[in-house]
């Protein structure tokens, strides 16, 4: 790869392609691709990693002592009392961190002053939702060793949507949400939760309503008339997100029903650390032993077979770092992690383009130690990717969105096993969410999917259904998404997208697509993750 | 809905096999003798068996019930309900009785299907109030077992013929039928309907569902 001649000042984010910059890194699954783009692209490129709070412990002490809009947590304990923690599931972060995991130090904290205070009737327990319950080996990375060997299994465990007899029905929206939340969270004096907010949608209200609610509660916005009424959902206000409305709305009962202590976190983008931590910066910055480096990965990853190449980064952890940390009630405290995210990831971008360039990393919220299938690489391109924005999206409507990624057909039985019934059976049918929606309560009652869920680690049956509405709002918006390729040309046609052989053979088809010999072309060099503040 | 669900039930329903019923009947003979002389052919049997069901679950079945031969029937039924209470309902596996539950409540007819004989089932099929059992039954004469199963015999593809005769019998659409088991042997009761699942699945029936993307349950 020919060292790209660096266009872009240290302080921009954005640089435009001449015919001296040189190809452009882009993923590729478990692998990578060189995409020379077309002259007078624009690449957008990630903030760079804000730097972390220089005592994460501190941080951590300081905002359980110092909340917002609540008692410190100290106070609120009391011997005797019936304690439940509840904490974000094994989706975040993304991949997952290195060890201590932020999860493990605020339970350090938390259990210390419960300890100081008498309290010893603790649940932790795992707000899941309909996600698979995370394996003993998985829980013991996030709490440590320590709290793992005292609490796993009886009083550390997976919250369980399809335990009838412990979920509580807690109160209705006057427009007929029910939050229906675990049994043992709703009758504790006290619940506390523990959130890493990776991306804005996350933490807040989400958090509890979502995160230990069961099928019928979260049905109310994980369906395709929300996800069509969100532009987009990485942004947190209410008339621009359907989904976070809905949850606010819930949430407010939440609070009014039971008494919540939440503790918010936020990161920075580093996902790549030590040696290929060059992966995270732009390709100009690069030296050239990071170039060596980049070759070298390139030509070993493809001789790998694919189980090899995932088991490769399923053991190379992130190095993200805490950036700020506040606790609390609910919306002061979310209200500042939310700046904190924004200051990190919000790259600020005048207009928008026809053709929306970008690679399909190996990850997705829904896969960690496991497959990216199809629904998901679907879910990764219409639903993140696609939704890294506030204002209006990067791709103008209509536009084109060219993606890398090999979409093996390949599926985890363990861990998705509806989604393979949905990609043959369902999408066969056609891939409109209004067609297909009539078919998520046989998923969502299917006994054994159910069974695969509460005693295996299985996503809940009716997840893949949850995964297809996601990318919807993508769908409505995007004309065309073209996959540059693909090793199964059946999974885009499956998926209702096209493929093409290179990205040149990509750009003829956007170019008779759009009916522009010049299309305006963007590259998002994401991940590491950011969002775009476009401006039109 | 006009559906059923089919269970095999040892190793699918209980951690169990045919040889644990005949063990029971062994160490619960009524003569001294009678217990050590049929354990002891037992435990010497075991190789055999283990041969006979690689070669054929029908093969097997000729062989393994020969011991039964000159059990009293009314001892059979007796020891059967004893059976169950001491051994089959510790052997249970949890979640699929859960699982059975959900069926049921999403109006599917609740079957099972075995090779194991109806002195043993009974008991189990009363307990799990299903619908309808179906299970071996041994040749009585003189009011003593002959060892000698009658026909038809519930192995194999027999099973999946059943299943057919029963969903036309009872105007049940097979597309919308679901079936359980953890044998190769029940592959064929499997391909029968809509919705096979495999349970604890030998090596045989691994390969099968994971080629024909069944879904997978591990129980217990």
């Amino acid at each position: 790869m020919a060292r790209p001649r660096p266009r872009i000042s240290r302080d921009s984010n954005i640089e435009f392609i001449d015919d001296k910059s040189g190809a452009r890194m882009v993923h590729y699954g478990t692998r990578f691709r060189e995409v020379v783009l077309p002259r007078g692209s624009r690449v957008i490129y990630p903030n760079a990693p804000l730097e972390p709070l220089g005592n994460p412990r501190a941080a951590i002490r300081y905002a359980l002592n110092h909340p917002e809009g609540a008692d410190p947590l100290y106070a609120q304990l009391r011997p005797g009392m019936k304690l439940t923690i509840a904490m974000d599931d094994i989706s975040l972060p993304l991949p997952p961190m290195k060890a201590p995991d932020l999860r493990e130090l605020i339970l350090t904290e938390i259990l210390s002053q419960c300890a100081d205070h008498g309290v010893d009737d603790i649940h932790i327990v795992i707000a899941v939702c309909l996600h698979r319950h995370m394996t003993g080996p998985e829980i013991r990375h996030c709490v440590g060793s320590k709290i793992f060997n005292e609490y796993y299994p009886d009083r550390l465990y997976n919250h369980d949507a399809e335990d009838q007899d412990n979920i509580v029905e807690i109160g209705q929206t006057p427009q007929g949400e029910r939050v229906r939340l675990n049994r043992r969270a709703v009758e504790s004096d006290l619940l506390i939760y523990v959130n890493i907010n990776l991306v804005p949608m996350d933490g807040g209200h989400k958090s509890v309503t979502v995160g230990l609610c069961d099928y019928l509660s979260v049905s109310a916005h994980h369906n395709t008339h929300t996800m069509h009424k969100c532009h987009s959902y990485m942004d947190p206000r209410p008339e621009k997100s359907r989904l976070a409305k809905i949850c606010n709305r819930m949430g407010e009962i939440v609070d009014k029903e039971l008494n919540v202590f939440h503790i918010e976190t936020a990161l920075n983008n580093r996902m790549y650390g030590g040696p290929l931590s060059y992966l995270g910066r732009p390709e100009t910055t690069w030296s050239q032993f990071d170039r060596a480096k980049f070759q070298a990965s390139c030509a070993l990853l493809e001789r790998l077979p694919e189980s090899a190449r995932r088991g490769f980064f399923e053991k190379i952890p992130s190095h993200y770092e805490l950036t700020a940390i506040h606790a609390g009630a609910t919306e002061p405290t979310h209200d500042k992690i939310l700046d904190a995210c924004f200051r990190q990831y919000a790259v600020p971008v005048q207009g928008q383009c026809d053709v929306l360039v970008s690679g399909v990393p190996f990850i997705s919220p829904y896969n960690v130690n496991s497959v990216l299938n199809p629904i998901l690489i679907q879910v990764m391109a219409l639903g993140y990717l696609f939704n890294m924005y506030r204002g209006s999206p990067l791709v103008k409507k209509d536009g084109v969105m060219i993606l890398f990624h090999p979409c093996h057909e390949e599926f985890n039985r363990t861990h998705h096993p509806s989604y393979v019934e949905f990609y043959h059976r369902i999408l066969s049918m056609g891939t409109n969410s209004y067609d297909i929606h009539q078919y998520e309560k046989e998923f969502a009652d299917n006994p054994d999917y159910i069974h695969m869920y509460r005693h295996g680690h299985a996503y809940h049956g009716v997840h893949p259904f949850y995964m297809w509405y996601w990318g919807d709002a993508g769908r409505a918006w995007v004309g065309q998404v073209i996959v540059v390729d693909p090793e199964n040309r059946r999974v885009p046609k499956q998926l209702g997208w096209e493929s093409a052989p290179d990205f040149n053979t990509a750009m003829d088809m956007a170019r008779s697509f759009l009916g522009k010999s010049q299309p305006e072309v963007t590259m998002s060099h994401a991940p590491p993750i950011m969002i775009a503040d476009v401006e039109v | 809905m006009r559906a059923a669900a089919f269970y095999d039930v040892d190793g699918t329903l209980i951690d169990a096999n045919v040889i644990h019923p005949y063990a029971f009947y062994a160490t619960n003979d009524v003569t001294l003798s009678g217990k050590l002389g049929r354990t002891a052919k037992l435990v010497a049997s075991l190789p055999l068996y283990a041969v006979a069901d690689r070669l054929g679950r029908k093969f097997f079945n000729d062989i393994f019930y020969k011991n039964y031969r000159g059990i009293l029937e009314d001892r059979l039924w007796v020891l059967g309900e004893e059976l169950f209470d001491k051994v089959i309902q510790k052997r249970l596996f949890r979640e699929m009785i859960d699982l059975m539950k959900r069926s049921r409540d999403e109006g599917y007819q609740q079957v099972l299907l075995t090779g194991a004989i109806e002195q043993v089932v009974k008991p189990l099929a009363d307990y799990l109030d299903v619908d309808a059992y179906f299970a071996n039954r041994l040749e009585i004469q003189d009011e003593r077992a002959t060892g000698r199963l009658l026909p038809p015999v519930l192995a194999g593809p027999e099973k999946a013929a059943f299943i057919r005769k029963y969903a036309i019998d009872n105007d049940l659409d097979l597309n919308l039928c679901r079936a359980y088991a953890d044998s190769g042997s029940d592959i064929p009761m499997l391909s029968t309907v809509g919705r096979p699942v495999a349970v604890n699945p030998d090596a045989n029936l691994r390969a099968t569902a994971t080629a024909h993307l069944w879904p997978i349950i591990n129980a217990g």
